[in-house]
């Protein structure tokens, strides 16, 4: 079989200290994979200390993680890759999980693969409020997509060309990851969760602060409710 | 008393009016963005003149103090220019967007290219300081 063009996405903000030991520990795991960062108008180092390593591209300010990932599609599809793996540039993910993902994705033929935390019982702690927020959310997409879907907020994905290309158009922005599994659901592509673990956050803080947390719940709800009322860019 | 007011309302229609088409001809603001407001102080033009117009529009819709109509109409024409930025923002926020990514991808493959030509370059020249060695 002839060798897939594979492109891992790491989008980064203000990931100095973190952005560096991701790429090296993708690169021990890793070596048929290209890496693109996609730095997202970050105010620290996280672009000098990436470039050193790996192709950055920049954005001219922050447009948040969805137009960050939405960037990335674009740049995997104008390239022509064929799978494509989103990894946090916290550091959360861990690069040993990929193959699973990638497994699930090639052997059995899906379109998306998404690494969840809560599919097998394991240690990651999550804080009771985002719990509540994930298990409402967890039921809306397990109906859309009529399977369930245990961790919906997870950016911890593999996509293929036809997912890739779809998102390269379609990819939401400010609180993305639940809306992406509901749309990408919608529009027929075939969803699978796989068990990963995850590290929590070495530095920094997650992107969802106890603050907008409402405006995350409020948000998100009114685009899965709006998005069944949409037609999207089709994707063939 | 009825004529001060009216005078006085007419007055301030057509300067507000005159102000919008001030703006426009100094290329301030736009003409596409300028429609709803033309309209609104038009709307107010017809009003400070034809008072009657307030009262039979009151009755029509049931109304007992025809005054409030009229405060019934300003917010609606508010209302619909509010929301006619908000899409406008949402618009001008998703091109931006694009803007950006593009401007980023292609950035990312300026500074590729320049690093091939670089490259192919200083093959070339080595290439030929080699020939001119070996001669």
């Amino acid at each position: 079989m002839r060798a897939q063009k594979k492109l891992i996405i790491i989008p980064a903000y203000n990931e100095e200290k973190n952005i560096a030991n991701v790429i090296s520990e993708i690169r021990n795991h890793r070596s048929d994979f290209d890496i693109v960062v996609i730095n997202d108008g970050s105010r620290d180092n996280t672009r000098a200390v990436a470039e050193q390593m790996v192709p950055v591209i920049s954005l001219p300010f922050n447009l948040g993680i969805g137009g960050a990932m939405q960037t990335g599609f674009k740049y995997a599809q104008e390239h022509g890759y064929e799978i494509a793996v989103q990894v946090d540039g916290d550091g959360q993910h861990l690069p040993g999980e990929i193959p699973k993902l990638l497994h699930t994705l090639v052997a059995e033929n899906y379109d998306v693969v998404i690494g969840s935390r809560y599919l097998e019982n394991n240690n990651y702690h999550t804080p009771m409020m985002r719990r509540l927020g994930m298990i409402i959310f967890s039921f809306i997409n397990s109906r859309i997509a009529d399977k369930r879907l245990t961790d919906n907020t997870s950016g911890f994905r593999a996509y293929n060309d036809r997912a890739i290309k779809f998102l390269a158009a379609n990819y939401p922005t400010d609180y993305p990851e639940v809306e992406a599994v509901a749309v990408l659901a919608m529009n027929n592509f075939k969803i699978a969760e796989v068990p990963v673990e995850m590290r929590q956050r070495r530095y920094g803080v997650s992107s969802i602060d106890a603050l907008s947390a409402i405006y995350y719940m409020i948000k998100v709800s009114l685009a899965l409710l709006v998005n069944v009322f949409r037609k999207h860019e089709r994707a063939n | 008393m009825y004529l001060r007011i009216q005078i006085i309302s007419i007055i301030v229609s057509i300067i507000i009016a005159g102000f919008i088409f001030e703006l426009i001809r100094k290329r301030k603001l736009m003409e596409r963005y300028s429609l709803l407001w033309f309209a609104s102080s038009i709307l107010l033009i017809v009003f400070s003149f034809w008072r009657g117009l307030l009262e039979i529009l009151a009755k029509i819709l049931g109304v007992d103090y025809a005054p409030s109509v009229l405060l019934i109409l300003i917010l609606f024409c508010g209302f619909i220019i509010s929301l006619h930025f908000s899409v406008v923002v949402s618009k001008l926020t998703e091109q931006n967007k694009i803007l950006a990514q593009d401007l980023a991808i292609l950035r990312n493959e300026l500074k590729a290219l320049k690093k091939a030509q670089f490259d192919h370059n200083n093959k070339e020249q080595s290439s030929q300081s080699e020939i001119e060695a070996n001669a």
